[in-house]
């Protein structure tokens, strides 16, 4: 009975079906957006042109890629603050071994591969060497970060050969970001919610105890949800290193940040257990159109961090409010 | 302290014995990388680069101290180097902008360094927001904050007498370095001999029987997120003064420094265990490596990427020996 009311998993009868969908953070965020775009539109037409909204999505479907993989580690009840850093690393890579002259497929799947090796690392550190995740990811922020830049002082990657751009195609139109976002999200929504696996990773967040006497292995669901989450950034990097036509080899300032603020505020609780990927790429797309919003009202784009703060904190306490209420109607 | 693994040979559990206490590890490991790098080039062991090296170290440390206690208790302040960043700006408008005097300007600017850390310290205890969320969302908040305030523009002109403080000297050492160490000896004195510093401990074990145990525990966590805003705003301060300018993005990254500080110096992130001289020991070893690490040629950006190892280092040895200790 206590676990009925979790989101993710399911209450039967319509009523509460219909209240489900729309007391749900990914309603609310549906709204949020919504909102946005109507309020923002009427202020000033251009915000809803496509031009604008294509830029939206573009620039930002690699931090939802990347927030699919973040929410994963988050719901198992760990977090990963190297995030930004790897991002860094592996986009380099990419875009060296396309200039190296690699066949163009090595240099997008390479990425990965080396993803998912260092995330499966920091997973073992974590289940198996039970070193917290926020230190063993921030021992990896430092040693990635600083590998990369002392490596490459930051320096441009550019004459990337033809073929090499993947987020610049557009297959049926829609640009392939997008379609890499909206695919991912729901796979990964499935996955989590309909297969043993995913459901592990609930269970391992939720209830590290009741998971074990229910014959699931912590350490060993924890090292697959850090190994996805890798193959996750990988493709985050390689979106990411494409959307230009040059690459530079540095740590974007504050990526970890936003990816993990997508996926808090897409309602995966910083204590583990609960939350939808679908969540977290509204939210990375909520924020996005927040960031585009800020010059097309008039106001200075030194006040977005401001902004998002704010939104942050907003978002959270109203999850905790409904969650009092959830908790007091029971 | 005997340990239950009879099979194991004595030496070899003996040996964990010993480096089961965290800080006779990072002493081994601080002296051995004194010596190292000693050895490596003769710039590195004399008394003013020393000197020089704990001017630098002094932010860090005093941020460092309030972190420590709000460790302790199982909570988390990511918010430090945005504080620090809003405090600086905050100095620099309200003297060059607002027309303050500068002695106010820096009272504010201090203030405001509480204020900041005291809607931390409300929102987690009164409201119930995780502090890892919390002050995830006011590192955002109060960044923005600091840049919406700042508009891009740098605060520059000073008097003379503000960079006594980040630059002068008392007594041949860095001003500076004096605060940090007041700030250690009442710091340590909190934690180590006072019924404020057991209930520090009493929270990060076991926060609701601390509460039946009639420890005011909002009170204190109240308390400690304040301590820990005002310091962050007094490194601000005294940051402003060494580098005498004033910038938006000051202090950008210090919460990773200061917490692999923290956590280098055995403070368990789970609450429960840590000392301030552990701390003390974390902030001076990630310094002298920086330093050693770059006077030996290594660029500084390598040098983060020893920080790291040596933070999941240390713990693994810690756990290691540990964890043999209790099974």
């Amino acid at each position: 009975m206590a676990l009925s009311a979790t989101r993710g998993v399911p209450r039967h009868g319509l009523a509460s079906a219909l209240a489900r969908i729309f007391g749900s953070q990914e309603m609310v965020l549906f709204l949020a957006i919504l909102t946005l775009l109507v309020v923002v539109g009427t202020i000033n037409p251009r915000y809803v042109a496509e031009r604008n909204l294509q830029s939206i999505f573009l620039g930002n479907a690699y931090i939802a890629v990347a927030a699919i993989g973040m929410s994963m580690v988050i719901i198992s009840g760990n977090i990963d603050i190297s995030v930004g850093s790897l991002i860094g690393v592996l986009a380099t890579l990419s875009g060296t071994l396309a200039v190296s002259g690699y066949p163009v497929l090595v240099s997008w799947l390479v990425p990965l591969v080396v993803g998912a090796l260092v995330t499966t690392l920091m997973g073992v550190l974590v289940a198996y060497l039970r070193i917290p995740a926020i230190v063993v990811t921030l021992g990896m922020l430092s040693i990635l970060k600083g590998g990369l830049i002392s490596l490459t002082s930051g320096a441009w990657i550019s004459d990337l050969p033809d073929g090499y751009a993947l987020a610049q195609m557009r297959p049926l139109g829609v640009p392939m970001p997008v379609w890499f976002m909206v695919v991912l999200t729901a796979g990964a929504a499935l996955w989590m919610r309909y297969t043993a696996t995913g459901r592990a990773i609930y269970a391992v967040g939720g209830n590290a105890e009741a998971a074990r006497l229910s014959g699931i292995s912590r350490r060993r669901t924890i090292m697959i949800v850090f190994a996805i989450h890798g193959v996750f950034v990988g493709i985050a990097s390689v979106l990411f290193a494409t959307q230009l036509s040059v690459i530079q080899s540095t740590v974007p300032p504050n990526l970890e940040l936003t990816i993990i603020t997508a996926s808090v505020v897409g309602g995966v609780s910083i204590l583990g257990g609960t939350g939808t990927v679908i969540g977290s790429t509204l939210a990375a797309v909520l924020l996005a159109a927040i960031g585009s919003s800020l010059i097309f009202v008039d106001i200075s784009p030194y006040w977005l961090r401001a902004v998002q703060g704010g939104l942050i904190l907003i978002t959270v306490l109203a999850d905790l409010m409904r969650r009092r209420r959830q908790m007091r109607a029971r | 302290m005997a340990t239950r693994t009879a099979a194991a040979p004595r030496v070899l559990s003996r040996a964990r014995a010993l480096v089961s206490s965290h800080e006779v590890v990072l002493l081994v490991i601080l002296v051995a990388a004194l010596i190292v790098l000693a050895h490596q080039t003769d710039r590195f062991l004399t008394a003013d680069n020393l000197l020089n090296q704990g001017r630098l170290m002094a932010e860090v440390g005093l941020v460092a101290l309030p972190m420590t206690f709000i460790i302790i208790t199982g909570g988390i302040d990511l918010s430090v180097g945005s504080i620090m960043g809003l405090c600086a700006i905050v100095l620099g408008v309200s003297w060059q902008n607002v027309g303050l005097p500068l002695e106010a300007a820096i009272a504010v600017a201090l203030l405001t360094g509480a204020l900041a850390g005291a809607m931390n310290g409300w929102f987690i205890t009164r409201v119930g927001v995780p502090p890892l969320i919390m002050t995830l969302a006011t590192l955002a908040l109060y960044r923005g904050l600091a840049e919406g305030i700042s508009q891009a523009r740098s605060v520059r002109g000073y008097p003379e007498w503000f960079f006594r403080l980040g630059q002068g000297e008392v007594l041949g050492v860095p001003t500076q370095l004096w605060i940090l160490l007041v700030a250690i000896v009442v710091c340590a004195v909190a934690l180590g001999y006072t019924a404020f510093g057991r209930s520090l401990y009493a929270i990060g074990h076991n926060q609701l029987a601390a509460r039946f145990s009639g420890i005011p525990v909002d009170r204190y966590k109240l308390a400690i997120y304040t301590l820990s805003g005002l310091m962050a705003g007094l490194a601000g301060y005294i940051f402003v003064s060494r580098v005498s300018t004033t910038r938006s993005d000051m202090g950008t990254g210090l919460e990773l420094d200061v917490i692999a500080a923290v956590v280098l110096g055995g403070t368990s992130i789970f609450g429960g265990t840590g000392t301030i001289m552990g701390t003390v020991l974390g902030v001076i070893l990630i310094q002298l490596l920086k330093n050693g690490l770059a006077l030996t040629g290594v660029k500084g950006d390598a040098t983060i990427v020893v920080i790291g190892a040596v933070l999941i280092l240390s713990i693994l040895i810690t756990n290691w020996a540990r964890g043999r200790q209790e099974h």
